[in-house]
């Protein structure tokens, strides 16, 4: 025996919550939970602590992707030569189709989608933006697709860095991503290369940063309000 | 466009500051007979905040730039420092006058992360609430056309109207307009006893207000000349430019997402989806109208339909946990229920207070949903990181989308014919500018 000191050690402690709350072997523990929903830190929901984000990552689907994903995606794959290369990655995820690729390839297979007969995807029914901090490439451009003619959807994602934000526009393509991808320059700054005019579209023109990225500051902007400055709320009352 | 704005080379390209105080500059630099007339954001006729910049040669359109924005209130951002709950509070706001489909679309991309379905009796009621929100929607696009074609009576007549379908809002959810009513999981609280017989009457009254429009507008001569043969878009143009909704089934193309990709339950209800070839403003004009025959007939089905049954998913984890009901005092608190909570359970009380300040996960994961709103196809893509807070919320917009296609519609026509070109296409700045 070990002479007793004030604390009990770490491993000690481990042992004593082991014994008093399960009575069971290591293997038959679950997993550690902190309180009742899983807060950790200091619970705060407002907002204002900080956005802390688990990584997490869709895992890669297996064939037979099920309904008429494994079609599609045999029929994208026979159109466009470069498929392998395109697509880094195909993930089913609650019924949805979400086809990750390479930046490089997204107007050549929002081309092959909209023109193969097989695919007809004839309408772009959304482009957006999200932004996974954190992660190596966090920029993620999405687009929407769906075919009128076989009544199907795909997601395509492509994603990129902060420091090279540049993705090919699809504009040429689908005429009606030009306000879309205006949109998500103007919140998250990638760049659409090939866009006709790339220019803000809901912020005003002089206003600096993209404000849906996760990184930008929340409130750390002052308000011009009748010509006065509003400081920002975490600025106010510093009496110093 | 170079020259008309000042410009400044960035790291990102040149940036053109369109702000409204280079308008000398702007006009310093046509030098023929060209005008460049600045129509908007503050303007009678432009149907919301919604700013042209127009260019004219004579009275003809050569050139229209639509800039929008002056309404953005980052209602995206917002919802992901609020829970999954309060998100629909949020949303409602977007569009205004089709909230039922915001707070619809949002809803079933969080049941679909959750891999939950709302109770039969809640998708009922949603059902119910869209189609007669489609109903008041369109009557609030037809009376501004009136109005900004002149006719004031169309306008007082279609408000009129409106207002019978926003006091059977107010009847079920308490509220005229920003309801959230609809909540991940079903809905915020079941019909009061007397809304079946009220919604049956509001039915009848919607047919003697239709019939009403019908006898003042479908006649009249400057009705007519206005609206027929003005800002034409045919089914190509609509497909390359997104266009969707009653524009799209104007130019000839029957796709409602009702039919073509049913969501709660649409296809076991009888109605048309109309739809005309015309492609012109009068044909939108048709289309609304006949749009808002059916949802009545929709609504009927469903009121016949109602059965006793729950209005909330049955999963204490999710499931708001005040059965709130509107008591004596006009409150919208249960008494039961803060007995429970203040008197007898300290866990129901634990409980109430983590899931209303908290709220509940979500796993994470991304959907894309889309319904079928009065302006076209509104499309929620909502991403969870698997916390208690959205981790983004994008909306697919129909007035932000369809506002694009105004160019294509005015370029060429007369000055006058932009109004009806901007009525027809129908564009919620506050939808589309979030």
């Amino acid at each position: 025996m070990s002479e007793p000191t004030d604390e009990p050690t770490e491993q000690a402690a481990h042992e004593i919550e082991k014994a008093t709350v399960f009575g069971e072997t290591p293997s038959d523990l679950p997993a550690p939970q902190h309180g009742m929903f899983g807060v950790e830190g200091t619970g705060d929901t407002s907002g204002y602590g900080g956005l802390v984000r688990q990584s997490w990552e869709p895992p890669a689907a297996q064939r037979p992707y099920g309904g008429y994903f494994d079609e599609l995606v045999d029929a994208l794959a026979s159109a466009y030569p470069k498929f392998d290369q395109a697509v880094t990655k195909v993930v089913v995820d609650r019924d949805e189709l979400t086809l990750h690729v390479a930046r490089e390839h997204v107007r050549g297979l929002a081309r092959v989608l909209r023109d193969d007969p097989a695919l007809r995807f004839e309408l772009l029914s959304s482009v957006s933006g999200v932004d996974y901090l954190g992660w190596e490439h966090r920029l993620h451009a999405v687009y929407h697709f769906t075919s009128m003619t076989y009544r199907r959807r795909v997601r395509l994602e492509t994603a990129v860095d902060v420091e090279d934000p540049h993705v090919p526009s699809v504009t040429p393509v689908y005429p009606t991503a030009d306000w879309q991808e205006r949109e998500t320059y103007d919140m998250y700054g990638i760049i659409f290369d090939g866009h006709p005019a790339l220019t803000r579209i809901l912020m005003p023109d002089d206003w600096d940063g993209f404000p849906q990225r996760k990184d930008y500051p929340l409130g750390g902007i002052p308000v011009q309000y009748k010509g006065a400055t509003i400081p920002p709320p975490d600025e106010r009352r510093a009496y110093q | 466009m170079s020259g008309f704005a000042p410009q400044r080379e960035t790291t990102e390209g040149t940036v053109y500051d369109v702000s409204g105080g280079d308008w000398d500059d702007v006009l310093g630099n046509v030098h023929d007979d060209r005008i460049v007339v600045n129509f908007g954001p503050q303007h009678p006729s432009s149907h919301g905040v919604l700013r042209l910049v127009l260019e004219l040669d004579g009275e003809t359109i050569t050139d229209c730039r639509p800039v929008v924005g002056y309404l953005h209130t980052g209602i995206e951002k917002n919802t992901e420092f609020r829970t999954w709950t309060q998100g629909v509070t949020f949303l409602t706001r977007a569009d205004y006058l089709s909230s039922f489909f915001n707070e619809t679309v949002y809803c079933l991309a969080v049941e679909q992360l959750l891999g939950v379905d709302a109770p039969a009796r809640a998708q009922l009621i949603r059902v119910l609430m869209m189609e007669m929100n489609r109903v008041s929607s369109h009557w609030t696009t037809i009376g501004p056309t009136g109005m900004e074609l002149g006719a004031l009576t169309v306008m007082t007549n279609s408000m009129r109207a409106r207002e019978k379908c926003l006091d059977v809002f107010e009847l079920i959810t308490g509220l005229r307009m920003n309801h959230a009513y609809i909540r991940p999981g079903g809905v915020a609280q079941d019909l009061p006893d007397d809304a079946p017989d009220a919604i049956r009457h509001w039915v009848g009254e919607m047919r003697s207000e239709l019939r009403d429009l019908d006898t003042l507008v479908r006649g009249q001569p400057i009705w007519v000349n206005r609206l027929k043969n003005v800002g034409w878009l045919g089914v190509d143009g609509c497909i390359a430019l997104g266009i969707t909704g009653p524009l799209l089934r104007a130019a000839g193309l029957p796709w409602d997402l009702r039919k073509t990709d049913p969501y709660l339950g649409y296809e076991t209800f009888d109605f048309e989806v109309p739809t005309d070839d015309r492609g012109d403003s009068w044909a939108r004009f048709a289309v609304r109208v006949a749009e808002m025959h059916e949802s009545l007939k929709i609504v009927e089905q469903v009121v016949d339909r109602l059965e006793p049954g729950p209005t909330m998913i049955d999963d204490a984890k999710i499931a708001w946990p005040a059965q709130l009901s509107i008591g004596p005092d006009g409150l919208g608190n249960s008494l039961d229920h803060v007995e429970q909570i203040m008197a007898t359970s300290m866990e129901s009380l634990i409980h109430h207070f983590k899931l209303v300040t908290e709220g509940f996960r979500v796993p994470a994961g991304q959907a894309y949903t889309t319904v079928e709103a009065p302006r076209g196809v509104l499309g929620a893509h909502v991403v969870s990181d698997g916390g208690t807070r959205p981790y983004r919320v994008h909306f697919r917009e129909p007035s932000f989308v369809n506002i694009q296609c105004l160019p294509a519609l005015v370029e060429g026509g007369l000055l006058s014919d932009v109004i009806p070109c901007i009525a027809s296409v129908d564009s919620l700045m506050g939808g589309c500018d979030r």
